[in-house]
């Protein structure tokens, strides 16, 4: 069957490996590639698109992270989030519980009162968080099944362009990246757009000011 | 080889399917109402854009670059893949595919899988298949499942149960979801659907899924959604099989950046679309712990060997043909008896089958161009109709009547006198149906313009014959 | 200017006036017109069909006759897309470098009637007078393929005495496509009539378009309604003068 296939395809196509890459390095790539925006622009529009989205942002300094989410947590009425293993300590306020997803079945992930995590990156253009399943955000499941999500993401993590998020992405080695852009959401019904079907349907983001040199 | 789209072979010709849709208000007003809607939130993201066309330009030569080295590019795929700790496995056709999967499905001794939306599995009838070996396959995607609840077909690429309305979507749901109450807002439906899928979502431990693209370089596999049932199977079952088809691959995943910017501004007039997944073969701790690709032919190779229209194979399923066409804003998707309808399903759906079937969807076109003007890879639709209008005619599938009627056509045009002589004949031959300077009640093939228009009646005097006297005097 | 006209096998036979109207245009700015009397066909009903063999020899027979001219102008926006978009192919297809190179010479000379106007002779006042509410129908061929952008509302604007009415969704296909309406004719039906809704939505009493096969597929229509708006080309638009009224 794998024979047949390739025997076929090799009948009407080239298939010289140098001939290949020169020629695939040789397309042009005229679209834009970098933004150019400055950072303050750049952070006010990524935070346009996440309120268009409905998502809460809160902006303030590392040192302030955990008040932060003390604060995003109140306004939801949370009582504590299940959280990745190597979320950074120094991000969880102490009037909350925070349990390590240790392997919790999908049912607890479903009953949990929401999850906290870090981001691999954001792009403005689209209001896209990008999450790289590294042990600071978790197994997929742990973004996907419970209802409320907390994002902390760094200013310095935002970029502008598609083109931009994706020059970072190349040096994933091949870990699960999941990007999100707002809730999840049909038009399937009558083209009457409808949030919030699978996924979380709640998302706050802590945008985090780069420290002063 | 048993090659298949669906139940194309089967199906009515596009003009005999057509005259019902045509004849339904229902199908037509919400044909025209989403077609509408998508079209015009694809014109305002597009126009955002300063870079479209150069983008539409790299997408294009990247498509076309990567199918000129396809088995290379496979064969990294593979590689990588498997690497990565997937298993990759190559179906000829459907029924290879099928039993692919079915076998995959039964050695878990699964009698449920969970299925993300893929028109490849709709191409190759995955479902039936799975439902002969004692397979219930559940689709997950709202409109998907609408379609499977209704016992209906989809008809469009992106928006599958537009052709139903809310009230029909209501009744089908407390029929097939068994429910006692339920609202009638969008709103309320949807959340009958999350409640329902929920369940399945957490338990059944098989998925089936298609892919928007595999990137050759890593072996990665890319989703691309907006409702979240597709992070929901390619990441919480033990097993996940993706049936995709071979033109999906592009070289690296730098392409991406190419493709994620083109395809949600096409397809539902999004900056970017809720959800992509992306993962490679395995993760310890993380998703499905067994995976397997299924790279499909089920005639790609056929298109592959023709040159003229091979850049067919370039789509990426966007569907923003289907919104810009006016001809299949007048008859929705079921009349072109495809899950690949409208101008990229024209042209598809015939050249999957050899042109042995669905040899009236290369008419099924007035060649407006609105399809290649909105296309993001630039395909040129039109003129891969008309070299398909030409293999159709080159392979004897012209009836005989129209092929009597071009030959006469060629011979009057061919010279200024045989043209002089045909229409001298045309206007005596005219007679009959003529009254007042206009045609009516035409016989044969112009029956059809007949009956609802009225054609002007020819001149008694032609351009040139007016010419000639002029140039007398 | 000396103008060769290739008034094509539909406009020949069908509508002839609108031939003899270039000519009065064309004659009214100074022009000199030739009519080559050989001509035929493009071969654009036969090649979209489907007969792309039965093409070649209206294309080479086309080329032979036209040779020589200068500026050719042609009345029809779907023969000059035709021309422009298929007959490299149809060319190639001979495998012919002399015909591949006969039809790069000719590309360059060949005008359809409003872009003649706008774009080689840089006019938009042709000196018409035509006293009526007028729509423009954008045809697919000129919209799409030879992208006339507004030339032909910047002339049709610059007649005396009409007035333009804006036609809603003007870049939605009529449903002519050649045979198309013969092979797909509920569908075509189905598409005219939502044409001509909107074309009536206007209040205009006259629908215009730069081919008169739109005009055709759209007036057939209106008359079958009885609706009581014509069709007119472009062409007999700008012909018509104080004296000369074709209204």
């Amino acid at each position: 069957m794998r024979d047949s296939i390739l025997t076929r395809i090799r009948a009407t196509t080239k298939g010289d490996s140098m001939a290949r890459m020169n020629e695939y390095s040789a397309i042009p790539r005229l679209y834009r590639q970098r933004g150019e925006l400055d950072s303050t622009q750049r952070v006010a529009l990524f935070m346009e698109r996440l309120i268009d989205y409905d998502a809460a942002v809160y902006r303030c300094s590392e040192k302030e992270i955990s008040e932060t989410v003390a604060q995003a947590l109140r306004a939801r009425a949370k009582t504590g989030l299940v959280i990745p293993s190597a979320l950074p300590k120094a991000w969880l306020p102490t009037a909350f519980e925070f349990i390590h997803d240790e392997n919790f079945t999908y049912e607890q992930l479903d009953q949990s009162e929401g999850v906290m995590t870090a981001c691999a990156g954001a792009i403005a253009l689209t209001g896209t968080l990008i999450l790289e399943h590294t042990p600071a955000s978790g197994r997929r499941a742990l973004t996907l099944i419970p209802d409320y999500h907390l994002c902390v993401c760094f200013e310095h993590q935002v970029v502008e362009t598609v083109a931009e998020a994706m020059a970072l992405l190349s040096t994933s080695k091949g870990r699960p990246i999941t990007t999100i852009s707002g809730p999840s959401a049909t038009a399937d019904i009558e083209m009457t757009r409808v949030k919030g079907v699978h996924g979380p349907r709640f998302l706050d983001v802590i945008l985090v000011a780069a420290a002063e040199a | 080889m048993s090659v298949r789209v669906g139940q194309a072979a089967q199906a009515p010709s596009y003009p005999d399917a057509a005259k019902d849709a045509v004849m339904n208000p229902q199908l037509r007003r919400n044909v025209k109402h989403a077609t509408t809607v998508i079209r015009n939130k694809r014109a305002r993201v597009v126009g955002e854009m300063p870079d479209w066309q150069q983008l539409r330009d790299a997408a294009q030569l990247i498509k076309e670059h990567t199918l000129r080295y396809l088995e290379e590019y496979l064969l990294q795929f593979e590689k990588a893949c498997t690497l990565a700790g997937g298993t990759v496995h190559w179906a000829r056709d459907a029924d290879e595919a099928n039993q692919i999967v079915a076998d995959i499905v039964r050695s878990h001794g699964a009698s449920e899988v969970i299925k993300v939306k893929t028109m490849t599995t709709d191409e190759i009838q995955l479902n039936p298949a799975l439902e002969a070996a004692g397979i219930s396959p559940i689709e997950t995607d709202l409109a998907d499942l609408i379609v499977q609840l209704g016992e209906d077909k989809p008809s469009h690429i992106v928006v599958p149960a537009l052709h139903r309305n809310k009230a029909e979507i209501r009744e089908i749901f407390l029929k097939k979801m068994k429910l006692n109450e339920l609202g009638d807002t969008a709103e309320a439906l949807t959340a009958a659907a999350r409640t329902y899928l929920r369940e399945k979502f957490l338990r059944v431990k098989l998925a089936i899924s298609g892919a928007n693209f595999v990137i050759a370089e890593t072996g990665a596999v890319c989703v691309v959604e907006s409702e979240g049932n597709g992070r929901m199977c390619v990441s919480l079952p033990e097993v996940l099989v993706s049936v995709v088809g071979i033109e999906k691959v592009i070289p690296t995943l730098r392409d991406l950046e190419v493709f994620l910017q083109l395809l949600p501004r096409s397809a539902t007039g999004e900056r970017m679309n809720p959800y992509n997944s992306l993962w490679t073969g395995v993760t310890p701790g993380d998703g499905p712990q067994e995976f397997h690709v299924v790279l499909l032919d089920n005639g790609r190779t056929q298109i592959l060997a023709d040159e003229a229209s091979r850049e067919t194979l370039d789509c990426i399923r966007c569907g923003a043909c289907l919104n810009a066409c006016p001809v299949y804003r007048q008859t929705g998707g079921h009349a072109y008896g495809s899950i690949y309808a409208g101008p990229i399903g024209a042209i598809l759906t015939p050249q999957l089958q050899s042109m042995e079937h669905s040899q009236s969807l290369p008419y099924a076109s007035s060649l407006c161009g609105a399809c290649y003007e909105v296309c993001p890879v630039k395909i040129n639709i039109p003129e891969i109709l008309i070299h398909l209008r030409g293999k159709l005619v080159e392979g004897g599938q012209a009836p005989l009547s129209e092929r009597a009627g071009m030959k006469a056509a060629a011979w009057a045009l061919s010279d200024s006198r045989n043209l002089g002589i045909a229409q001298i004949f045309a206007r005596i031959a005219q007679k009959p149906f003529e009254k007042d300077g206009v045609l009516r009640n035409l016989p044969g093939i112009l029956a059809g313009w007949s009956s609802v228009r009225d054609l002007p009646a020819i001149p008694d005097e032609s351009f040139r014959e007016w010419w000639k006297k002029r140039e007398r005097r | 200017m000396l103008i060769s006209l290739f008034i094509t096998c539909y406009n020949d036979t069908l509508f002839p006036d609108t031939g003899k109207a270039v000519v009065t245009v064309l004659e009214r700015l100074g022009h000199t017109v030739e009519f080559r009397a050989e001509q035929t066909c493009c071969g654009q009903m036969h090649y979209n069909t489907g007969y792309q063999k039965e093409a070649v020899p209206m294309m080479q027979h086309f080329l032979k006759i036209f040779r020589s001219a200068e500026t050719i102008c042609i009345p029809s926006a779907s023969c000059v897309a035709m021309i422009r978009e298929y007959y490299p192919l149809l060319a190639e297809r001979t495998g012919d470098r002399a015909v591949m190179k006969q039809v790069q010479d000719i590309l360059p000379r060949i005008f359809e009637f409003s872009e003649l106007l706008v774009k080689k002779l840089g006019l938009t006042d042709v000196g018409a007078y035509y006293p009526h509410a007028v729509t423009l129908h954008s045809s697919c061929h000129s919209l799409r393929s030879l992208q006339v952008g507004d030339g032909p509302a910047r002339l049709l604007k610059s007649v005396r005495g009409l007035t333009v009415a804006e036609l809603e969704q003007s870049d939605q296909c009529c449903g002519f496509g050649g045979t198309f309406s013969v092979k797909n004719p509920d569908v075509s039906a189905a598409m005219v009539a939502d044409k001509s809704r909107c074309i009536l939505n206007t209040g205009a009493e006259v629908c215009t378009a730069l081919d008169n096969s739109c005009l055709m597929q759209i007036g057939g229509s209106l008359s079958r309604q009885r609706a009581g708006v014509r069709t007119l080309h472009l062409a007999e638009i700008l012909a018509s003068t104080e004296s000369g009224d074709r209204g």
